[in-house]
């Protein structure tokens, strides 16, 4: 009896085991049910036209012509080193990424420590307000820039000429820059990338509340202790604050520069869709080749080359981030 | 912090300095430079709405003057109408609102629009020096012209359809696929999610070309299939647009890093014993998403679907690629635009479908604020 009651416990056990093991399954195969629409997602709209785009890099193909793509080895990529427009409009596209990646960065940053203040009455309204022209549409935003920034009737120029700034006082520093009366802003093209680093002001929101979040979530203990050392406001604010939040800060720092790489929206609708030379910036480039001319082959050689050189960015962040990017403990 | 330098702390100690006062100036200066900040930020708003209740000639005749749109006060004497001015009629008095009938570079006739009775006055003096009586009229008809002009309950519509279809795509299949994240045992699942994530930060422009010519072929095939059925127009129009919008609408139904990581990260904090309770009384899966984890999620569903509203209303370069040629099928944005660029010479018409852009998005955040900036936190700061 006792041996039959054990070979029973041993056949339960094992049945247990067998269901455990049913279980498991049953939930990989739940799981990846659940999971299938990302999978067949990424490799319909992401995998397969990474690899497509890459093999197009090598062909002449035109979309409308109905023809299929011709083999042309690696014309596309020695046109795009001699490709003037290709140059300028990468030239014009990193050059701008140089002053507008800082700004970007720090004036969110900037607002953010403002909201953060101790010292601040009406926090939550400050930060909608300062929120709430990112919630406008871009196209809405640029047209109300645009006027904004008028030469004539623009309520900045008209500040400007309030404050004197064209005043026969401040005539001479006008011309010190080149300027008879105050600029047009998106007119001039001595002017027209400060105009678009204006417009971009409004981005700022979405940053500053990751970055408000963050501070907010830096214990108050770290604080107190510096105050107890007699640390300076500034110190505590470089010290403590932006090492605790740098993963937020390295966060924002990736995706500014991927969304300055891809930089179109602005310099497109200022210059209504025929850019001069100082706002051919290299998405606007990549636009006409492959939707105004249909070039597609060249196109997708665009594509890759601006990928490439996303990723080199992105790899460059990436690696020097173990240096500065600072990860609190755990997760 | 280490080297944190040690310094003595500042105490003054001077006779008659107030801790209470000091603490009030920083205050003070802290809340000017908030002020500050909002005003330079938030001016541009002001300058759209003054500027879109102007008409071209309130707004060449204050290029530079006033702000307001303001009217010149017409006065009608003896069957003509002419322009009021202030006109210190004595020295140091009070000015009166005359009519300025005779113009004349030494004496100007006048009539004061409250005793025209009196008849003409004579005043001395170049009437150009004088300031003209103005009255502030707004032109709300610019918001008709406007409105009628972009077609707006057209594109209103479209871009609903648009909005919505791809938010009820999102939703459910991020939904999915963070619960899948969330809870399952998959082969590979930290790669898996680290390839997720990784596609944030993939240029849009290497997947675009080939997603282009997929979808140019797939409308293109299914609208010639369409055209073999020989429906009648009342059917066949409103399916051909479903089909043109397939590009905006489609590609939503495959989930998307963003929403899956809110959705995941959300999951993850509703206990697991709630699943496994269910799961020991025979629930499959399905059943304990739809019947538990569904009905505790809502925060997070509404927080994605706003968030791909706002999204797909803002969205400019896929619809411009995509519907350019259609131009009656374009949603919000690039209709704007492309009303913009034909209407260039009517900055009040440009400012005022600006506005009409932007008055539903801002009014979604202020009623959603909470929810809003919550799931902005939640992405921005746990990755």
């Amino acid at each position: 009896m006792a041996s039959s009651q054990v070979v029973e416990m041993q056949d339960s056990a094992e049945k247990r085991k067998n269901q455990a093991q049913g279980l498991e399954r049953q939930q990989k195969k739940w799981g990846l049910i659940f999971l299938s629409p990302w999978i067949i997602g990424f490799t319909v709209f992401t995998a397969m036209p990474i690899l497509i785009s890459l093999y197009w890099t090598f062909t002449d193909f035109s979309l409308g012509t109905g023809e299929p793509p011709q083999w042309i080895g690696l014309a596309n990529w020695q046109r795009l080193f001699r490709d003037s427009d290709t140059l300028l409009s990468l030239s014009v596209t990193l050059r701008f990424a140089l002053i507008a990646l800082p700004i970007g960065i720090l004036l969110p940053l900037g607002m953010a420590a403002l909201l953060n203040a101790k010292y601040l009455w009406g926090k939550a309204v400050w930060r909608t307000l300062f929120y709430l022209p990112y919630m406008v549409p871009a196209v809405s935003g640029i047209f109300i820039w645009q006027a904004f920034l008028n030469g004539q009737t623009g309520w900045l120029n008209r500040m400007l000429r309030i404050l004197g700034f064209e005043s026969e006082f401040f005539k001479p520093v006008l011309q010190q820059f080149g300027f008879e009366n105050l600029p047009n802003w998106l007119q001039d093209e001595r002017t027209l990338l400060l105009g678009f680093l204006l417009i971009g002001v409004w981005g700022a929101g979405n940053a500053m509340l990751t970055m408000l979040a963050s501070m907010q979530g830096v214990p108050q203990e770290l604080y107190e202790a510096a105050d107890v050392d007699g640390a300076s406001a500034w110190i505590k604010f470089s010290r403590i604050t932006i090492p605790m939040i740098s993963p937020v800060i390295f966060y924002n720092l990736v995706l500014t520069v991927i969304g300055l790489m891809q930089y179109f929206a602005v310099p497109y609708i200022v210059t209504r869709g025929v850019p001069t030379d100082a706002a051919y910036f290299y998405n606007i480039h990549f636009y006409k080749t492959a939707f105004t001319f249909f070039d597609m082959g060249y196109g997708a050689t665009l594509a890759w080359f601006i990928f490439i050189i996303s990723l080199f960015f992105t790899i460059l962040l990436f690696s020097t981030s173990g240096k500065w990017v600072f990860y609190a403990g755990g997760d | 912090m280490a080297e944190t330098t040690m310094k003595p702390k500042n105490i003054n100690t001077a006779p008659g300095y107030s801790v209470e006062l000091r603490r009030l100036w920083v205050y003070g200066m802290v809340f000017m430079l908030a002020f500050t900040c909002t005003i330079v930020y938030l001016l541009p708003f002001g300058n759209m709405a003054l500027l879109s209740v102007k008409d071209s000639d309130q707004q060449v005749a204050s290029a530079t003057g006033s702000v307001l749109p303001l009217d010149a006060i017409r006065f009608e004497y003896e069957g003509q109408e002419y322009d009021v001015y202030n006109v210190p009629l004595v020295e140091g008095e009070e000015t009166v609102e005359m009519a300025l009938v005779q113009k004349g570079r030494n004496t100007s006739q006048f009539v004061d629009i409250n005793n025209p009775e009196q008849g003409l006055v004579e005043w001395e003096g170049n009437w150009r020096g004088l300031e003209l009586v103005t009255v502030i009229n707004p032109k709300w008809e610019n918001y008709i012209d406007a409105w009628n002009g972009i077609d707006f309950p057209r594109v209103f519509g479209n871009t609903l359809y648009i909005a919505v279809v791809g938010m009820i795509g999102t939703i459910i299949s991020s939904l999915l696929v963070g619960y899948a994240f969330a809870r399952f045992p998959i082969p590979g699942k930290n790669i898996l999610f680290i390839v997720l994530i990784g596609t944030i930060i993939l240029p849009g422009q290497v997947t675009l070309i080939p997603t282009f010519a997929f979808f140019n072929w797939l409308t293109n095939s299914l609208e010639s299939a369409l055209m073999s059925l020989g429906l009648p127009s009342a059917i066949f129009n409103p399916l051909v647009a479903i089909i043109a919008w397939l590009p905006l609408t489609l590609p939503h139904f495959f989930s998307n890093a963003y929403n899956v990581f809110l959705f995941r990260q959300y999951f993850m904090t509703l206990p697991k014993e709630l699943d496994e309770a269910a799961m020991i009384d025979g629930a499959g899966p399905l059943r304990i998403l739809w019947q538990i984890i569904i009905p505790l999620s809502w925060p997070v569903i509404i927080a994605v679907g706003l968030f791909h509203f706002i999204f797909a209303w803002n969205d400019y370069f896929a619809p411009l690629i995509y519907l350019l040629d259609k131009r009656e099928l374009l949603p919000i944005s690039v209709a704007v635009q492309v009303f913009n660029f034909q209407y260039g010479s009517r900055p009040e018409l440009v400012q005022a479908t600006s506005l009409m852009a932007m008055v539903l998005p801002i009014l979604i955040f202020f009623f959603s604020q909470k929810i809003f900036m919550k799931g902005v936190i939640l992405t921005g700061v746990d990755k």
